[in-house]
């Protein structure tokens, strides 16, 4: 990596607005509502771009290029089916019950509406996640700097030891992000997402340009890939004739119905973005919002992933007699290039040194290189600086979203209501703030841990799967059928989980050993890929929540109907939407994004 | 909120802007644009960033000086517990 003073510029002036912004916010934190709900003040179009920023860590840039260089157009799954029917969802139906209940946390909300033992358990599965998350974002960030040599030139300047990156690494972007979270609370979290927001468009809209003009347009990509990264629903009858090995049935019910209706609508690490909208008007509107860039997210993130598999070799030689001297590395892993395919080089065993092959004697990818070296490529110095700062905003962002998530959640659903009950704001305010240090110090120790032990990722993230997806049973039950008591929510929500441990204990995907990844008990059944038992997984756990509740409901007694004025469909006033202009409503926005959707689904079918 | 985000945002993209396009116009011509198709990819994507950041910043501005009316009366609906 060849770094100039420019790049390094534009690297710094980021820094110093990120946190710039931070310091102008300190004044106003006044209360815990200002530094935990960012006061409830923001309009609405701030929310919705945080909204998506939120989830737009880049483990999920760099995951998406990857699945896109894998996958191809079919990747797109995860934001058209698996986001936008479940943003308009929690927009329109259930954002009236989130901000109007006054509730200020998600988990707080299952207190107003069942009680307090499921509160408890929502409460504790979710901080403990958030952290870790946290955590493993950092621990990425930390490799992918160590990978791209990001601080190579740096260190060695200094005379210091390059080891030390990784932990220059965890430790610049801890203080950073304490920094800026400790000052301005979620109101300096959700500016620096919108931020990131924009940073990510700008670093990433010219890597397609110039990548697509490169390959000569899009006919020239489609001409250079096989036919079938072109396509997001050919071959999707059957899990053996499509590249995710996923039937239609799981695709819809796993990920756009429970995992995508799991996140978006419970999950409060986006869900507190909008809670901090200025009226119940914005909060409806900020998911709405929120999907319009979502929908054409797929062309910033999954493209340049398909660009880098179709970018042919002969420009790649070209380039590389065009490299000065002493750019030895123009791309990541340049050696391995020649194994590789398009951009994505072969992945190299760290012990031998050899490139490592598959069961079918084929070089195993590594996709996860594709973004960056998407960058490296077809970026010259000066706009580099730019893609990489995208690159870095986005991984911050992504941690503090967590760590805001996690202050709310301890303070007021954990601290206030078991440990400390009736102190007075200020102290409350305090606690914010020092849950900052709390959490990031957590997450740099799930980061080491994650750097000590090869399979602790693939197990929080199996525990991530397993904890979130019987949740939105128990959100769809309480907010719409008035019946549902907290018993059975608590009972349904708990037997969801281990309904989810039991089917991951029986089940494995193909051609996969036992164990972490399935099967641990005893296999039963064999799905075609882990993505499938991923869907199903979570199909599993919802059904098993969502009947035990109603079985339960049934024959336990119900909250008096005048409790549940304002948390239940049935018997809360409807939005009023009269008032506003007609292309303003949030149901005629729904409509509209619905109809774009259709849309697009269409024309890459 | 009475920091009005498009001020510091259309600042930072404005700055950045600049200084992509500065650096994009003394190296115009230069070998490492064989990277971005030939194109002088720092000129042109630093006067997208001007563009963008001033008008952030001019929008911001003109927030700040006419504040919005609050939200109209009689929207808000019974609140549960």
């Amino acid at each position: 990596m060849n770094l100039t003073t420019i790049d390094w510029l534009i690297m710094l002036l980021y820094f110093v607005f990120v946190l710039g912004i931070g310091f102008a916010l300190k004044r106003f934190m006044k209360t815990s509502k200002d530094f935990l709900q960012a006061g409830r003040a923001l309009p609405a179009w701030i929310c919705g771009l945080a909204f998506i920023s939120a989830n737009l860590g880049a483990q999920e840039v760099i995951g998406m290029g990857a699945s896109g260089a894998k996958y191809g157009i079919v990747t797109s799954h995860f934001y058209w089916i698996g986001a936008i029917p479940a943003m308009i969802f929690v927009g329109v139906f259930m954002m009236p019950f989130y901000y109007g209940s006054k509730a200020r946390s998600v988990p707080e909300f299952l207190r107003l509406r069942f009680d307090e033992k499921t509160r408890a358990w929502n409460a504790c599965s979710f901080a403990l996640m958030t952290v870790f998350s946290s955590g493993i974002s950092m621990y990425a960030m930390a490799r992918l700097i160590q990978t791209l040599h990001v601080f190579d030139k740096l260190f060695i300047h200094l005379g210091l030891p390059l080891d030390w990156i990784f932990h220059f690494a965890i430790i610049l972007s801890a203080v950073i992000v304490l920094c800026y979270i400790f000052l301005g609370g979620l109101t300096s979290a959700i500016y620096n997402e919108v931020l990131q927001f924009f940073l990510i468009v700008a670093g990433f809209l010219p890597l397609v340009w110039v990548g697509l003009k490169n390959v000569g347009g899009w006919s020239g990509l489609k001409a250079s890939l096989p036919s079938a990264y072109m396509h997001s629903w050919q071959g999707m009858g059957s899990s053996h004739t499509n590249p995710l090995g996923v039937d239609w049935f799981g695709l819809v019910a796993g990920l756009g119905f429970v995992l995508s209706f799991g996140y978006w609508c419970t999950d409060f690490l986006v869900i507190q973005t909008a809670m901090a909208a200025n009226s119940e008007e914005s909060a409806r509107r900020v998911p709405l919002i929120a999907a319009i860039p979502k929908m054409f997210f797929p062309f910033l993130v999954i493209l340049p992933g398909l660009i880098a598999i179709g970018t042919p070799m002969v420009t790649r030689h070209v380039m590389g007699q065009a490299a000065p001297v002493g750019m030895t590395a123009t791309t990541s892993g340049s050696e391995n290039l020649s194994a590789g395919r398009g951009l994505i080089p072969a992945k190299v065993d760290p012990v031998s040194g050899k490139i490592m092959l598959d069961t079918q004697g084929q070089p195993v990818l590594d996709y996860d290189l594709a973004i960056p070296n998407m960058l490296l490529h077809y970026f010259p110095t000066g706009i580099l600086g730019l893609g990489l700062t995208a690159l870095l905003a986005s991984f911050m962002s992504g941690m503090a979203g967590n760590v805001t998530a996690f202050n709310t959640v301890w303070t007021f659903d954990l601290y206030q209501s078991y440990i400390n009950k009736g102190a007075s704001d200020a102290h409350y305010l305090k606690m914010g703030r020092w849950t900052t240090v709390v959490g990031i110090l957590i997450s740099m120790g799930t980061a080491y841990v994650v750097l000590g032990f090869n399979n602790i990722m693939d197990t929080l993230q199996l525990v991530f799967s397993i904890v979130n997806a019987p949740l939105f049973a128990t959100f769809l039950l309480g907010m719409f059928w008035k019946r549902s008591t907290g018993h059975a929510a608590f009972i349904g929500l708990v037997s969801g989980t281990l309904a989810a441990v039991l089917h991951h204990g029986l089940t494995v995907p193909a051609a996969t050993a036992t164990g972490i990844h399935g099967g641990w008990l005893h296999v039963v059944h064999v799905y075609p890929s882990a993505m499938a038992l991923n869907f199903y997984q979570a199909i599993f756990a919802f059904t098993v929540n969502f009947v035990l509740t109603v079985l339960i409901s049934l024959v336990t007694k119900p909250r008096p109907e005048s409790e549940l004025v304002g948390l239940v469909y049935s018997l809360t006033p409807k939005p009023v939407e009269h008032h506003m202009a007609w292309y303003a409503r949030p149901s005629v926005i729904a409509v509209g994004l619905l109809v774009l959707l259709v849309g697009l689904n269409l024309i890459f079918k | 909120m009475s920091l009005d985000l498009r001020i510091p945002m259309g600042l930072m993209f404005l700055i950045i802007g600049a200084l992509l396009a500065i650096y994009g116009i003394f190296t115009r011509g230069s070998e490492i644009y064989s990277r971005s198709a030939g194109m002088d990819i720092n000129l042109i994507w630093g006067i997208v960033m001007l563009v963008f950041g001033l008008s952030m910043f001019l929008l911001g501005r003109r927030g700040d000086k006419h504040p919005k009316a609050p939200p109209v009366e009689g929207t808000a609906r019974p609140l549960g517990h």
